[in-house]
């Protein structure tokens, strides 16, 4: 029988120690139906999820709710939007009672007196020329000049096809501003013209992604196994997928066979009692859903079919340690 | 149904085996200390699914929080033989 520490050298097997025991559930949660920009391909407001729920704004029922969420055994809580920045009374329901980790769009600064460690991922849709056409503005330049420096902060690139070629320029800037990214790659839920991948170009940026991890592997916070699987939609022969998607919510998810999952992963709406069917888009055709969380469950919560060979328990751990590093279970 | 624990050690293992479908190991050869989560890369689904056959097979049940506290074959048959012993 193949066990973890016959397949590992001291050096694996200590990386492996570090990460083997987190156990982390995670669930996400929609703060507010509300965002200070309305970028194309925008899943949140393309799908019609921002007029699923009236929001709750009450905020003493989204402390009662976090504490209902923990009894559950949630113990990292994702918060997307809408931007959450806009609720901050509500982000704070979260971060008091457990490890929060908050997406924005970097025109609002989180205040750091009230919430001084809390990680904070920036999105980022390329070049001023880019994020212009898709969020009609150059969100960098007040998302950098709000963070820079922050060590609890990273930048979520979101790659389009029209970004090949120039992924080293923008890295570079954040390098420069003091702060880490991790990539994904846009799916393009609205179909706008130019954006959507052909299998070429999906070649031509893993290759991409694979050569920045390279050059900058101080700042790039990824994994070449990651590069792979996002790209190829393909984990050891199998495609990614509805029947493969680790991240349904659980209430709804009555899938045979039930395929391995997150546990008890739920995406709430912002009125706490509404849930999204997955951790992206109700309406997004799976088939070619290139969500970036979503890919790097799938690895995670497949421990035991990466258990074939050393350099497959490898691949594992590389991207378990990347999800924990920007979620903050271990140091960057 | 009988408490002995070496029977209780090998009937477990070989539940586990055909659960995960494990390669080259049999109930006699399987490690009862080996760490099922650490070493054999068992999650908690996998134990999930292992906790519905004993619950079957021993007629006791398995509460979720407990999960973690079973982390080998030998913890999981004391486990069973206390419970069976209290009759829970
Ligand atoms: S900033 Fe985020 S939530 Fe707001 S419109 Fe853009 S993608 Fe959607
Ligand atoms: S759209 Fe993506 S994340 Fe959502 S269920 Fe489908 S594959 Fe999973």
């Amino acid at each position: 029988m193949k066990t973890v520490s016959s397949l590992l050298d001291a050096h694996w097997y200590e990386r492996y120690k570090n990460i083997a025991k987190l156990n982390i559930r995670s669930s996400i949660y929609d703060v507010t139906d509300r965002c200070n920009l309305r970028c194309k391909g925008c899943f949140f407001f393309s799908s019609g999820e921002h007029e699923a729920a009236a929001e709750e704004k009450d905020v003493s029922k989204w402390h009662a709710f976090v504490e209902k969420e923990m009894a559950r055994g949630v113990n990292l809580a994702i918060l997307i939007g809408g931007e959450p920045t806009l609720c901050l009374d509500r982000i704070e329901a979260f971060y008091k009672r457990l490890p929060t980790f908050c997406a924005t769009n970097g025109l609002i600064k989180v205040p750091r007196e009230r919430f001084p460690d809390m990680m904070v991922g920036i999105s980022l849709w390329g070049e001023a020329e880019d994020e212009i056409t898709l969020r009609g503005k150059d969100t960098f330049k007040i998302s950098s000049a709000n963070y820079a420096g922050d060590p609890h902060a990273y930048y979520l690139y979101t790659i389009t096809p029209k970004q090949l070629g120039k992924t080293e320029k923008i890295i570079k800037k954040i390098e420069g501003v003091g702060l880490k990214v991790h990539m994904q790659l846009l799916s393009n839920d609205e179909a706008v013209d130019g954006f959507s991948w052909t299998p070429e170009e999906l070649v031509a940026v893993r290759a991409e992604m694979d050569a920045m991890l390279e050059a900058y592997p101080r700042t790039v916070i990824s994994s070449k196994y990651y590069h792979k699987v996002i790209t190829t939609g393909q984990m050891l022969g199998r495609p990614f997928g509805w029947m493969e998607c680790p991240s349904v919510t659980d209430t709804i998810d009555k899938r045979v066979p039930q395929p391995k999952r997150l546990t008890n992963f739920i995406r709430w709406a912002s009125d706490l009692q509404t849930v999204h069917r997955c951790c992206t888009s109700e309406t997004r055709d799976c088939a070619t859903c290139k969500d970036g969380a979503a890919h790097m469950s799938w690895v995670m919560v497949n421990k035991r079919a990466h258990m074939q060979s050393a350099e497959e328990l490898q691949n594992w751990i590389e991207v378990y340690e990347m999800f924990a590093k920007l979620y903050q279970f271990i140091p960057w | 149904m009988t408490n002995d624990p070496t029977q209780t050690i090998t009937r477990i293992a070989e539940i586990i085996i055909n659960a995960l479908q494990l390669e080259d190991v049999t109930p006699q050869t399987f490690d009862p200390d080996l760490d099922l989560v650490d070493e054999v890369g068992i999650d908690s689904m996998d134990l999930a699914t292992i906790a519905l056959v004993l619950r079957d097979e021993y007629g006791i049940r398995i509460d979720e929080d407990d999960y973690p506290k079973l982390t080998t074959v030998r913890i999981i048959a004391e486990y069973i033989n206390t419970k069976l012993t209290s009759g829970e």
